[in-house]
């Protein structure tokens, strides 16, 4: 009977399988780009650059900005 | 224990960093974040300038008050900060698999967490300390945001270029050697780095009482967001990793029959 074996052969004893880069890129290449939008938004709009005019971005995330290090003002 | 199975994990342990994070920044956090707000609004007052940076619904024109600000103002901030950190941590972790050395799944998961504190929180940290309201020149703003996002950026790719560089090496000189000229690559890099780029001091007459406490509770928030979320990633790789370890020993033993 041919049972489906993985491709990588997983066992405490043997090697760490690994995931390949062709396989990962477009998950990482978004999980970047997200985490630089909301980075953005929650680092920085409206304090040296705006995206939208006002402040109320700024201030309704304005604790954590100052909380988690980025220059708020 | 695929690219999905690891963001998954990621955006779990981000969202229970995130929150954990919030619940040390609402009592740790938020003590000294009055106080300075009280010493810029008295410091506005004496000045006679209602124009100074105020946080105070007092001022009329504020879109948000303290209140939202100190609770899902910074829930939402800690939260969703939380999530991309926490699903790009799985990512790398799911690209680390297997690629350093003989570490084991749940080894190089905290390894890339680890990594992550130190490069991306603690070194620009140490360079840029956060500031709480009334610290800071307002029309720095722009040269401060663009410092610390570059030297951020920088230290960051450093701690990427350290780990290809161990990578390299481990084959020729050992793992020793490997890690030793990975960790010292990345030191020389950032402290050249924050020797050359400018400092932001001007904290003037400011409380050092209230500073320091600002901004030790600022790195425990730090902590709390990258310690949140090594420790639930950790956890779930480790457990995904055994299970895969079971299933595979399993269809081994029926195929052997």
């Amino acid at each position: 009977m041919a049972l489906a074996v993985p491709a990588a052969p997983l066992s405490v004893g043997g090697a760490t399988p690994v995931i390949a880069w062709r396989e990962l890129a477009p998950w990482l290449l978004f999980a970047v780009l997200a985490a630089v939008a909301v980075l953005f938004f929650v680092g920085s709009e409206q304090g040296a650059v705006s995206v939208f005019a006002g402040t109320a971005v700024h201030e309704f995330v304005h604790d954590a900005r100052h909380l988690l290090g980025y220059p708020c003002h | 224990m695929g690219a999905r199975s690891f963001l998954v994990h990621g955006l779990l342990a981000g969202l229970v960093a995130g929150l954990l994070a919030f619940g040390v920044a609402y009592t740790v956090g938020e003590p000294p974040v009055d106080a300075a707000i009280a010493v810029e609004e008295s410091a506005a007052a004496h000045e006679g300038d209602g124009h100074a940076h105020s946080h105070d619904e007092s001022a009329g024109a504020e879109a948000v008050s303290r209140e939202v600000q100190s609770t899902i103002g910074l829930a939402t901030g800690t939260v969703a900060i939380g999530l991309v950190l926490g699903g790009l941590a799985g990512l790398l972790s799911a690209a680390a698999l297997g690629r350093l050395g003989s570490l084991r799944p749940a080894g190089s998961t905290a390894l890339v967490c680890a990594l992550g504190f130190v490069s991306f929180a603690l070194v620009p940290f140490l360079k840029y300390p956060s500031t709480p309201p009334a610290v800071g020149d307002p029309t720095t703003i722009d040269g401060r945001t663009a410092a610390f996002f570059g030297f951020t950026a920088l230290s960051v790719v450093a701690a990427v270029g350290a780990v290809a560089l161990g990578r390299r090496l481990v084959g020729s000189h050992g793992g020793y050697a490997a890690c030793a000229a990975a960790a010292v690559g990345y030191l020389a890099v950032v402290v050249t780095a924050a020797v050359a780029l400018p400092g932001f001091e001007g904290a003037g007459d400011f409380p050092a009482d209230t500073l320091w406490e600002f901004r030790r509770a600022s790195l425990l928030v730090l902590a709390a967001l990258w310690g949140g979320i090594a420790l639930v990633l950790t956890g779930l790789v480790d457990r995904s990793w055994r299970r895969a370890v079971q299933v595979a020993d399993r269809q081994a033993l029926a195929a052997s029959l």
